[in-house]
C-alpha cells in the first residue's frame, strides 16, 4: 500500500538529502498546461523576492516566510486540483494559493497590513482565504488544518458533491495531535482528502531525525489504513502526478491519500533566521543541484521543446505583474482602527467600543503605534531622554 | 401538554432543528446507536440515519475540527462532547480556530458544541467540571448555560440557528430532576438574555445552570425566616452577558450576591462584579459578594464534593451577609 518513488525515498534515509534529479517519467501534459505550471513557479518566486525588497524597505509589517525551493511541491499540488476543489495552504504555500486564484496584489496588501487587504489588516502574510475560490485561511498552530480539512471534505461527502480537498501540512506538524486526530478522522469517513506532508527537512530550527522516529513520513500512512506515496517535491511533474493519483482517487470515493514530498527549505522559517543549525554547505548544494524552477526550465527546454524566448517572455510578464501589483498596493490605506471591531460575530456584527476610546482613535495613532511596541525601553518612556 | 425533562428538551430541540434543516447533524463519541452516554440522542440515528448522526473516533480536536470545516461550507454541525471536562482536548481548537475564523478570514463557524457538565452527582475530577469561563473570556465564541427545561429547549434551536460558534452547556445534575412543559409551536429563547427566575425588592443573588435551584430554595428561605425579599437572576446565556439585566436588578434592589458553581478565581463572578462597579457603583448599598466552589479540583466523596461546591445554606448564609451591611 505504500509505493515509494525508488530515488526519492534512498534519499530521505540518507542525511543530507539531496535528491538527484529524477528523469522521472510522468503523464505528459500539454505544452499550454507546461508553461502555466512555470508561470506559477516563477510568480512564486519573483513575487517573494518582491517581498523581501519590500521587507528590507520596512514596507513589510511583520515576518516574511519564503518558500525559496519549494515552489513546485506547491504548484505542482495545487494544479492537480479542479476550481471547484479546496485547499488549505501553510505557510510555505505561496505557490498554491496563486494556482487557486490568489492575487499578488492580495499578497502584498496583506504583507503590507493594509485596509483592504483581504483580512483587512486583521492576519498577516498569507494567512487569508477565500471559499469561492477554493482556498481556507490557516492558522499558525500547526496540524490544525487537517481536522478542518476533514471536515470541509465530509460536507463534501455528505452533499455528495463532486469536490475533492487537499491539505498541507510540514514534517513538523505530524507530531502534533491534530495531525493525528484529523486524518484518523477522514481516514474513517472516508473523506475526499488528500494529505500532503512537505518534508522540507526543518521545522523551524529542528531537523527532522528529531521530529520522527520514523524512517520517512509517508510510512505513517499505513497505520492510518490510506494509500501513501513519496515524490520528488522538487520535480513539478512528479508532484503533479502523484497528487492527480490521490485527487482521483478522492474523487472515486476511495478516501484519504497520503503524500510525502521530498523537497528542502532553502531560505529560514523566516526572513530574520539566520539558519546557523544547517550544517555547512547543505544549502548551497541544494540551490546548486535541486532547484526546482532550474530542473524544470531545463526540462521544458530539453525535453518539451520550450524556447528560452518563451520561457524569458515568461519571466517578463511575472516581472511587469509584480511590478504594477507592487505599485498598486503601495497605494491602498491602512485600516482604519475603529475596523479592529468589526465582525466577531455575525451578530453583533460589532464589539463595544471601550469608554476611554469613544471618539478617541486619534489618540490610537499618536501615542500607541504598532512600531513602537518592543522598540523603546521602559525608562525611555517615562523619562524622554534631553536633548 | 405532558411535561418533559431538561433532557428530554435538549433533545426534542435537536429534532425539531434537524427536521427543520437538512445542514444540522450531530457528531461526537457514541452518540449513534448507543444514543449518548446521557441517552440525550437517543433515537435520532433511527431517525436521521448515520450520516447525520455521526459516531467519531475519540478525538475532541478532530471532531471540533472537523465540524468547523463542515460549518465554513454551510452545515450546521452540532458536536456532543461525552463530558464536557473532555472540551478542555478540543481549547486550541476553539479558541483558536473557531474564534477567531470569522474575524481573521471571513469564514463563518455556526456550530454547536454541547454536553453534560457540572457536578453534584458524585462523576469526580473529570465528569463534573464547569469550564466555562475560559470559553466566555474568549471573544468569537457564545456560551449559554440553561436551568430550565424550556430554556434548554429553546436555546438549543437558537444556538443551532446562530452563525457563529455557540458552546452549550448542560448541566448533568438538572438532566431528569428538572421538568418542564413545552410552549407550543417553534420555541425559541433568544440568546443574550437573561432571566428573572423570582421577584424581589431587598437583594439581588445573580446566577445561573443549577445554583439558580439553590438560589431559589435560598430565597424561599430568607423570605421565610428573614423576611427578605430576593429577587433570582438566571442569566442563561454567558456570553454575551445580558448586562441590562444585570445592572437593572442591581439598581431595583442596591444589593447583591452572585453565585456560581465554578470555582472561584477567576470565575464570571468576578466579571459581574467589574461590571457592577462600572456601571452601577453608585446604586450599591453593600459590597458585591459571592458563592462559589473553592479553588481545588472537584472531588469525588460526597463529603467533599459537597464541602467544596456551593450549598443552599452558603447562599443563606452570605444573603444574610449582604442584607446586613
Amino acid at each position: 500500500m505504500v509505493p515509494s518513488k525508488g530515488a526519492a525515498s534512498k534519499s530521505a534515509a540518507k542525511r543530507p538529502r539531496v535528491a538527484p534529479p529524477t528523469a522521472a517519467a510522468e503523464t505528459p501534459l500539454p505544452q499550454d498546461k507546461l508553461r502555466e505550471l512555470y508561470y506559477w513557479m516563477r510568480l512564486t518566486r519573483t513575487l517573494e523576492e518582491r517581498l523581501v525588497a519590500l521587507y528590507r524597505q520596512t514596507k513589510v509589517v511583520g515576518g516574511l516566510f519564503r518558500s525559496l525551493g519549494q515552489e513546485a511541491d506547491s504548484v505542482g499540488s495545487a494544479f492537480a486540483l479542479e476550481r471547484r476543489d479546496v485547499l488549505s495552504p501553510l505557510i510555505r504555500n505561496l505557490g498554491s494559493m496563486l494556482v487557486k486564484g490568489a492575487t499578488p496584489l492580495e499578497i502584498l496588501r496583506q504583507y503590507m497590513a493594509k485596509g483592504d487587504s483581504p483580512t483587512r489588516g486583521r492576519e498577516l502574510n498569507i494567512h487569508f482565504g477565500d471559499r469561492e475560490r477554493g482556498f481556507i485561511g490557516q492558522i499558525s498552530p500547526l496540524g490544525d488544518m487537517l481536522p478542518v480539512m476533514a471536515g470541509v471534505t465530509l460536507s463534501f461527502k455528505m452533499r455528495g458533491e463532486d469536490r475533492v480537498g487537499l491539505v498541507y501540512v510540514g514534517d513538523g506538524a505530524t507530531s502534533t495531535g491534530a495531525f493525528h486526530e484529523g486524518i484518523n478522522f477522514a481516514a474513517v469517513q472516508r473523506c475526499p482528502l488528500v494529505v500532503v506532508v512537505e518534508n522540507n527537512g526543518y521545522a523551524y530550527s529542528t531537523p527532522t531525525h528529531k521530529q520522527t522516529a520514523a524512517k520517512q513520513f509517508v510510512d505513517k500512512a499505513l497505520g492510518y489504513g490510506v494509500p501513501g506515496e513519496q515524490a520528488d517535491g522538487n520535480d513539478v511533474l512528479a508532484v503533479y502526478a502523484a497528487t492527480r493519483r490521490g485527487v482521483d482517487r478522492a474523487r472515486r470515493g476511495e478516501g484519504v491519500t497520503l503524500l510525502e514530498f521530498m523537497t528542502y527549505r532553502r531560505k529560514g522559517h523566516a526572513e530574520h533566521d539566520n539558519q546557523s543549525y544547517v550544517p555547512k554547505g547543505e544549502i548551497e548544494r541544494w540551490e546548486r543541484e535541486n532547484d526546482p524552477l532550474t530542473r524544470f526550465t531545463d526540462r521544458l527546454t530539453s525535453e518539451f521543446g520550450v524556447d528560452n524566448a518563451a520561457l524569458e517572455a515568461i519571466d517578463d510578464r511575472v516581472r511587469a505583474e509584480v511590478d504594477a501589483a507592487t505599485d498598486e498596493a503601495e497605494k491602498s490605506p491602512p485600516p482604519e482602527a475603529l475596523d479592529a471591531l468589526v465582525g466577531v460575530y455575525a451578530d453583533p456584527a460589532t464589539a463595544e467600543t471601550l469608554w476611554y476610546r469613544e471618539g478617541e482613535s486619534a489618540a490610537v495613532e499618536q501615542h500607541e503605534r504598532a512600531e513602537g511596541w518592543g522598540t523603546y525601553s521602559a525608562g525611555a518612556s517615562t523619562t524622554p531622554k534631553e536633548d | 401538554m405532558a411535561e418533559i425533562t431538561y433532557l428530554e428538551a435538549i433533545r426534542e430541540g435537536l429534532v425539531e432543528e434537524m427536521v427543520r434543516d437538512p445542514n444540522v447533524f450531530c457528531l461526537g463519541e457514541d452518540i449513534g446507536a448507543y444514543g449518548g452516554a446521557f441517552k440525550v440522542t437517543d433515537g435520532l440515528v433511527a431517525r436521521f440515519g448515520e450520516q447525520r448522526v455521526l459516531d467519531t473516533p475519540i478525538s475532541e480536536v478532530g471532531i471540533v475540527g472537523a465540524a468547523a470545516g463542515a460549518a465554513h461550507m454551510g452545515m450546521r454541525p452540532v458536536v456532543e462532547m461525552q463530558f464536557i471536562d473532555f472540551i478542555a482536548n478540543a481549547y486550541d481548537m476553539l479558541t483558536n480556530y473557531v474564534a477567531t475564523a470569522r474575524y481573521r478570514a471571513m469564514l463563518p463557524c455556526p456550530m454547536v458544541v454541547r454536553g453534560p457538565s457540572g457536578g453534584y452527582v458524585r462523576g469526580g475530577p473529570f465528569h463534573s467540571q464547569n469550564p466555562e469561563a475560559g470559553f466566555v473570556h474568549t471573544p468569537g465564541l457564545k456560551v449559554v448555560y440553561p436551568a430550565t427545561a424550556e430554556d434548554a429547549k429553546g436555546l438549543i434551536k437558537s444556538a443551532i440557528r446562530d452563525d457563529d460558534c455557540v458552546l452549550f452547556f448542560e448541566h448533568k445534575y438538572l438532566y431528569r430532576r428538572v421538568k418542564g412543559v413545552m410552549p407550543d409551536g417553534d420555541h425559541v429563547v433568544p440568546i443574550g438574555k437573561a432571566r428573572t427566575a423570582r421577584e424581589g425588592t431587598d437583594l439581588s443573588i445573580i446566577t445561573y445552570a443549577a445554583t439558580v435551584f439553590k438560589a431559589l430554595e435560598a430565597a424561599e428561605q430568607l423570605q421565610a425566616e428573614d423576611g427578605i425579599s430576593v429577587e433570582v437572576i438566571d442569566l442563561r446565556t454567558l456570553a454575551p452577558l445580558d448586562d441590562e439585566a444585570i445592572q437593572a436588578t442591581v439598581r431595583k434592589t442596591n444589593r447583591v450576591l452572585i453565585v456560581h458553581e465554578d470555582t472561584r478565581t477567576g470565575g464570571l463572578a468576578g466579571e459581574i462584579t467589574a461590571r457592577i462597579n462600572e456601571r452601577s457603583f453608585a446604586w450599591l448599598d453593600a459590597p458585591v459578594l459571592r458563592v462559589t466552589a473553592h479553588d481545588v479540583p472537584l472531588p469525588y466523596a460526597p463529603q467533599l464534593e459537597d464541602f467544596v461546591l456551593p450549598q443552599t445554606s452558603d447562599i443563606v448564609r452570605a444573603a444574610r451577609a449582604v442584607v446586613r451591611y
